[in-house]
């Protein structure tokens, strides 16, 4: 089981490497159109053919993967904070404050948030590059992804603030501060990695979601999600299957990130 | 009716009327092909090619691209609005759209007198409404009365007030209806092609559509939000085939609501839809390949791409911004940098022309033959910019005041033709230090900032062209129109050459004679092409798809091209229908 954990590692970072190395893979770049090659199959210039606009697809997939495989970690990283905050501060404080963050988790929980997200995209300045465009969609991903991880952090808290050695510390007169710092944070690390983790996959998914209705990262720059978006031609994925290089990719990165990812390695 | 895919164009073969426009849409090298179609067709087919017995019966399918915003069918603007009107509404008279002459309808006659200053309609007899309610001439009184009530800023209304003088409505004592014109109202039959009769028990029941009396062959049953609009056979419908019939013969039409073109064109070829009115040139292609019978490509239409900047003063964007955007030489200077060649060659597969001005080759009385074709000359698209003051430094051009030239441009989601169009635009401005941020939105939010905050900095979309004749276009041309693109709804015209365009389109619109009405309408394409408010990119050719189990069916360039005879449509086996 290690070694295909291992194994999943090396073909993410090997797939993050390539994407950070986009521009010496692939000199021709994401942006530019080649109009007297649009549509054009596999070659050694294009490995993966050209789009509609006659733009390298093996560059779109490098530049694509650099862009998904950056910002969802921190969007995973962002939403985990935000709920840690929230959702250890309700389990661990408990009455009032638990019961007021506890509603406004499961109001989140319950919002149809992908409408929530396509909302507050369509309610942002217009004029925004594409670079800044694309951090916005991921940091939105992060600021309204925080409930599910604050919801298990929260139960999670509540848990192990039961426990035996935390009722012993506080006996021994163990003030709240260290508790939580010394006591509480620590054993809530593997559940902290896990939700991290898990969150990853999840806002990639998201982003491609949003890509694939036009409304996610904005032209030319490429996302897995613009990317997905050209799949919606099936008669042409037909007749020319390397067109289907990006879900392939993507297929291969969420099997990996689920290796990666075993929850019962963060259980207790 | 059959159809053959000839390199190059798709060939109707008859019996129907699509035979001569096989005839008139091949290319001369493609002669051969057609006649031995032709002949073909007439020695091995002859009984049956013969046209058959329309049956009623049968559930029409298509799909509306957007929501319609309103079921009032004098306040429609958009398409979705203006397709339930035209499905439902009854009107005075209409334009057939493949002879483009005008044909009889609620009024079973009209007359033009006092040298074009008046029209006078003898209302048909015996009409009644979806409810069974007697259609009189009250309704046609209470109908043109709210279109021209002011208050109302009705857009159907707009193409009326033409001139300085009131547009008086009025009943004689013989029960037919008088409207009169301050100023001889040229062509003024086809205003009336869009003019629901509704009256005021209909425009009382809008929140509760289902109870809407109508006078159009359907009426509306169902409304499901974001989901379909069904519609009914109007029992009361007045017209009747040759045999006595009583028209329409397919009993309901379901308008699906689909944004994606890509599902709809898999709902075409998986049966559960029947035609598809407006296609992209890609999915024409993959259409043609699939089911050339089914491909119908009637040539260069009135439907193109076009752009504008927003010139709304009050608009919430930059003043810098403003100020180029209200610059002739910015705009003229966009316009040269664009290379509308390769739009039509790359994204429209060929199925599209470069545009040359407002007004389609398409429209052959009107279009002006005279204008220069915009020429792609990205250099000179720089010296004029440098020349108006702008400075290309470390590859980002710059204004006066520094400010790195740098726009929106939004479109609405879910269209990938458009999506292409933005995308090579951008490249091609980039190519002169321009950056452009390209923002798809969705259509209800895209039409809210063009039509009422104007927080946009430009728009690329395409309009729709209902009619041939200049002074329907009357609500876009004129600077107090509502639908004026660029600055729509202004008081008094901001620029010199818009109060030239009001009073050359006010001109043209009472002027008699065809002639002069050309050289004016002429003039106006001129001013347009020369201050570029609105950037035209191509003309798409009128491509649609439809269901080889559909009768009486003639796609035309007007819209709507597929169904302006949905009266007349049948299935010919509507038990084949369920879907």
């Amino acid at each position: 089981m290690k070694r295909l954990r291992h194994a999943a590692i090396a073909v993410l970072a090997t797939i993050y490497l390539a994407g950070l190395a986009a521009g010496w893979l692939a000199p021709a770049g994401y942006a530019r159109q080649f109009r007297n090659a649009p549509g054009a199959t596999p070659s050694l210039a294009f490995p993966l053919g050209t789009d509609e606009l006659g733009r390298d697809a093996f560059a779109r997939l490098l530049y694509g993967s650099r862009v998904s495989l950056s910002l969802a970690p921190a969007a995973a990283a962002l939403a985990t904070l935000i709920g840690a905050m929230a959702g250890v501060t309700a389990g661990y404080l408990g009455g009032w404050v638990d019961t007021c963050l506890a509603r406004v988790i499961d109001l989140f929980l319950s919002v149809p948030w992908l409408f929530l997200l396509l909302s507050v995209r369509a309610a942002l300045p217009l004029n925004v590059p594409p670079v800044e465009s694309v951090a916005i969609t991921f940091l939105l991903l992060g600021l309204l992804g925080w409930a599910a991880p604050a919801h298990v952090l929260r139960a999670a808290a509540r848990e192990i603030k039961s426990e035996d050695f935390m009722l012993q510390a506080k006996a021994r007169g163990c003030r709240r501060v260290r508790l939580l710092a010394m006591h509480l944070l620590p054993n809530l690390r593997p559940m902290l990695a896990a939700q991290f983790w898990t969150s990853i996959p999840v806002f990639i998914l998201s982003e491609a979601n949003l890509g694939f209705l036009g409304l996610g990262v904005t032209e030319p720059l490429p996302s897995w999600g613009n990317l997905l978006g050209g799949l919606q031609n099936v008669d042409g994925i037909v007749s020319s299957p390397w067109r289907l290089a990006p879900l392939l990719l993507l297929v291969v990165v969420m099997t990996c990130f689920h290796q990666v990812v075993r929850l019962e390695d963060f259980s207790k | 009716m059959t159809a053959r895919h000839v390199p190059g164009c798709v060939v109707a073969i008859p019996g129907g009327l699509d035979g001569g426009r096989a005839l008139a849409s091949c290319a001369a090298g493609q002669w051969p092909a057609v006649v031995t179609a032709l002949l073909f067709s007439a020695c091995c087919c002859w009984s049956a090619s013969r046209p058959a017995e329309p049956v009623a019966g049968g559930e029409l399918r298509f799909c509306l691209r957007a929501e319609p915003r309103t079921f009032d069918p004098l306040m429609a603007a958009e398409e979705p609005d203006e397709i339930v009107s035209f499905l439902t509404g009854g009107v005075l008279i209409r334009m057939n759209r493949l002879t483009q002459a005008f044909e009889p309808e609620l009024a079973e006659s009209w007359r033009l007198s006092d040298a074009g200053r008046k029209i006078e309609f003898k209302l048909r007899e015996g009409v009644r409404f979806s409810d069974g309610a007697a259609f009189t001439a009250s309704d046609v009184l209470y109908t043109l009365r709210t279109v021209l009530d002011p208050a109302r800023h009705s857009p159907v209304g707009d193409p009326f007030r033409n001139g300085s003088g009131a547009v008086t409505v009025s009943e004689r004592t013989d029960g037919r209806i008088v409207v009169a014109f301050s100023a001889p109202a040229a062509g003024v039959e086809r205003l009336f092609d869009q003019l629901v009769i509704t009256s005021a028990r209909s425009l009382e029941k809008l929140a509760r559509p289902a109870e809407m009396p109508v006078l159009g062959p359907y009426r509306i049953a169902e409304y499901r939000a974001g989901s379909y609009i069904l519609l009914v056979r109007n029992p009361h419908y007045w017209k009747k085939d040759a045999a006595g019939q009583r028209l329409p013969y397919i009993d309901s039409i379901r308008l699906s609501i689909q944004q994606n073109r890509e599902l709809e064109l898999i709902r075409f070829l998986r049966g559960q839809i029947d035609l598809i009115n407006g296609m992209d040139a890609e999915s024409f292609d993959r259409l043609a390949a699939k089911q050339p019978a089914a491909a119908r490509d009637a040539g260069r239409s009135l439907e193109g791409e076009q752009l504008w900047f927003n010139q709304v003063a009050r608009s919430p964007i930059p003043e810098c911004r403003k100020e180029w955007f209200r610059s002739r030489d910015f705009r003229r200077a966009i316009s040269q940098a664009i290379n509308r060649a390769d739009l039509a060659r790359v994204v429209y597969r060929g199925r599209a022309a470069p545009a040359i001005g407002p007004v389609s080759p398409a429209n052959l009385f009107w279009s002006n033959a005279q204008l220069p074709a915009p020429v792609f000359d990205p250099k000179a698209a720089l010296a004029r910019l440098v020349a108006a003051g702008f400075a290309l430094s470390g590859g980002t051009l710059r204004d006066r005041g520094g400010h790195a030239v740098e726009f929106s441009l939004i479109t609405n989601s879910g269209n990938q033709s458009r999506d292409r169009v933005a995308s090579m635009i951008q490249q091609d401005l980039a190519r002169i230090g321009i950056r452009l941020n390209i923002v798809t939105l969705d259509f209800g939010s895209l039409i809210e900032r063009i039509t009422r905050n104007f927080n946009y900095e430009s728009c690329l979309l395409g309009l729709v062209n209902v009619d041939l004749d200049p002074s329907a276009q009357m609500n876009v041309w004129l600077s107090s129109a509502a639908n004026h693109p660029w600055n729509p709804g202004q008081p008094a015209p901001q620029t010199a050459w818009e109060a030239e365009i009001d009073s050359l389109m006010r001109a043209q619109a009472v002027e008699p004679s065809q002639v002069r009405r050309k050289a004016l309408f002429d003039r106006v394409q001129a001013i347009v092409l020369d201050q570029a408010p609105v950037l035209y990119l191509v003309d798409k050719d009128s491509l649609s798809a439809v269901s080889g189990s559909l009768g009486n069916m003639s796609p035309a360039v007007l819209h709507p091209q597929t169904f302006w005879n949905v009266e007349r449509l049948y299935f010919r086996d509507p038990k084949g229908t369920q879907h």
